[in-house]
């Protein structure tokens, strides 16, 4: 049986482009969101050089606005937001279920295009107009809509990668209700197909909020209607609460499918079944649910009322509940394991102690009086990235890792790949907890220079931005490597359980000859062992 | 009963009209509290009567009676979720 790579009838681009084949949809996801991560790292790398030389700066203070905003804009919209769900979600979910394809096929390369064109405009919006937006990534009202940047445009693309989540979100969800295959009960999912399935309902349901706000900014903008303007009756804190209202959820849509792939990995390289795995299912659909209720605490210094402070400060701490069962059950798992340290095992381990140290932070600014001294700092700048990137983007290296000899058929050169780790790491706890010290001693976010008395903790800072960007090339580049000339790779070099070891590297065309009859739990290391 | 959904069902009239005076009594009741207590109060009736009203429509007038209770559970939990949000975005604007 061939597999996906072989082209069927239609070749070269238009083969990629015009197919709705998911695993094909997955690799075009992956080529361009790997691209534009490296756009966005160039970017903050020149942000790092910025904080170096500060006199004469090396950019006028406007050009490390739009510097930030981009980076921000590109990372959260266009790569940790499709994330692990666009890539891996479209290639392995209908195959983890025992499925040929999504429910619409047609549709889902159609959200790849939301995605591509939502891109484009926020490049133009970038090169036309007058000037770049500047405003983060947030939009906040009411310089959103005061300031004489090309906002409007840029809002228009963000509003169309909306649309390709939702989309995403809405194939993805259906999917799993309509294509499991016969004995795939839901408790015998795997559980990255629940972590997406959690995700996709935040997606269906919170990204049209976002939506609609943008719409609102742009006209405001263009025809002043006066939502968020006091002056005409309207509340520029309104803006706030229906920008976090999905944004916070969106950290989820960013992190469930991350724990989801973690959640895959561990076990393999341990050896051994994960440890409760409902405990971990559900605690996903808490994650998406309590998750959705917590969005005020980026608001807590806004002017927001007391009473609204304290109930999202107790939403926040109670969220913390089943992200901590997640990281138990995942040192369980490990426990009296066979564990194994290959490339895919030592960047999960690196996400649970990365994502640790994230989510401890996240409490620390949970609490209402920490977080007034906090607030706008560079400690929530180190904090979300030790989430975001220590989380999300860590478990998408180990997720690439894991499953690239599955998607391509090639194996990559493990020792590079081990190689690559020691940068990443280093430099990226020398960048970013540098920060959250710069934080806590007082450097406010989104400065284009800094007092003389943090200028050491800059110079951490950067020079672990350094070292992280050469890891990070390296990691790539072993992989484009092993992907020209790479060994071919067995159907199961790691010894997984769950459906997509069995079949071939690469998979076939539409994934099973048969579709396969399910007869137990996912993960059974051991079969003769009952359930 | 067919749960399949696959099918016509008919409601009796009898419950639907009864349903309708329910309704009628809680819109009642809405603009009652709409007039009559303060603002910040009639916030939070809404917030109660609309979502009954609401589920009472999708229950017996959309046929999700009808429906597999998954179907049923998730469109409930929905509306819950939107309640709660948007009482979540009152207890701001009303304490400032």
């Amino acid at each position: 049986m061939s597999s996906y790579l072989d082209t069927g009838g239609r070749g070269g681009i238009a083969g990629w482009i015009f197919s709705t084949d998911h695993k094909r949809i997955g690799i075009l996801y992956l080529a361009t969101m790997t691209g534009l991560f490296f756009v966005a790292v160039v970017i903050g790398v020149l942000m790092r050089v910025e904080q170096l030389v500060l006199d004469p700066p090396l950019f006028a203070p406007q050009v490390y606005n739009a510097f930030f905003t981009v980076h921000g804009v590109i990372m959260i919209f266009m790569f940790v937001l499709p994330g692990l769900g666009a890539v891996f979600g479209n290639f392995f979910l209908p195959i983890m279920i025992g499925a040929r394809d999504v429910s619409f096929p047609r549709l889902n390369l159609m959200s790849w295009y939301a995605f591509v064109a939502g891109t484009v405009i926020v490049f133009v919006s970038l090169f036309t107009g007058d000037g770049a937006p500047d405003t983060g990534w947030t939009f906040y009202v009411p310089f959103s809509v005061r300031t004489g940047t090309n906002v409007t445009l840029g809002l228009t693309g963000v509003f169309m990668l909306g649309f390709s989540s939702i989309l995403t979100g809405l194939n993805f969800i259906t999917t799993i209700h309509r294509l499991r295959a016969p004995g795939m009960t839901w408790h015998r999912m795997p559980l990255f197909a629940w972590s997406l399935y959690g995700t996709a309902w935040v997606q269906l349901l919170a990204t049209p909020i976002v939506g609609i706000t943008l719409l609102l900014v742009i006209a405001e903008r263009v025809f002043g209607i006066g939502v968020f303007d006091p002056a005409k009756g309207g509340d520029p804190i309104l803006y706030q609460h229906l920008f976090w209202t999905y944004s916070h959820p969106a950290v989820y849509i960013m992190i469930l499918p991350a724990m989801g792939a973690i959640t895959e990995i561990l076990p393999t390289f341990a050896h051994r079944t994960v440890f409760g795995y409902k405990a971990i299912a559900y605690s996903s659909m808490a994650i998406a649910f309590l998750g959705s209720l917590v969005w005020g605490h980026h608001m807590f210094t806004s002017g927001m009322s007391e009473q609204a402070n304290l109930l999202f400060s107790l939403f926040t701490f109670l969220v913390a509940v089943p992200s901590a069962i997640k990281v138990f059950n995942w040192t369980s798992t490990l426990y009296k394991g066979s564990i194994e340290v290959r490339p895919p095992m030592l960047y999960a381990l690196t996400f649970v102690f990365l994502f640790a140290i994230g989510g401890l932070t996240g409490l620390m600014q949970g609490a209402l009086a920490v977080n007034v001294h906090l607030h706008d700092t560079y400690f929530i700048v180190g904090h979300f990235h030790y989430v975001m990137f220590g989380g999300t983007g860590v478990a998408f290296f180990a997720a690439l890792l894991y499953w690239f000899p599955k998607m391509f058929g090639r194996t990559y050169n493990e020792r590079v790949a081990n190689l690559a780790w020691a940068p990443i790491f280093v430099g990226f706890n020398l960048l970013y907890f540098g920060m959250l010290v710069l934080g806590y001693m007082g450097m406010p976010r989104r400065y284009f220079t800094h007092l003389p008395q943090y200028h050491t903790g800059h110079v951490i800072a950067s020079v672990g931005s350094f070292i992280l960007a050469a890891g990070l090339v390296l990691f790539f580049a072993n992989l484009v490597v092993a992907l020209l000339r790479g060994k071919r790779a067995e159907s199961n070099p790691w010894g997984g359980v769950t459906l997509e070891w069995r079949i071939g590297s690469p998979p076939p065309a539409e994934n099973f000859d048969v579709i396969p009859e399910i007869q137990g739990r996912p993960y059974r290391f051991n079969p003769e062992v009952s359930e | 009963m067919d749960r399949t959904g696959s099918e016509t069902h008919v409601m009796p009239y009898r419950t639907l009209v009864r349903v309708w005076l329910v309704l009628l009594g809680l819109t009642g009741a809405l603009v009652a509290a709409g007039t009559t207590l303060h603002p910040s109060l009639s916030v939070w009736a809404m917030l109660v009567i609309t979502p009954v009203k609401a589920g009472l429509i999708f229950y017996y007038f959309m046929h999700l009676k009808y429906e597999k209770p998954l179907l049923t559970g998730l469109v409930f939990v929905t509306l819950g979720l939107l309640v709660l949000v948007i009482g979540l975005l009152f207890s701001d604007l009303f304490y400032r």
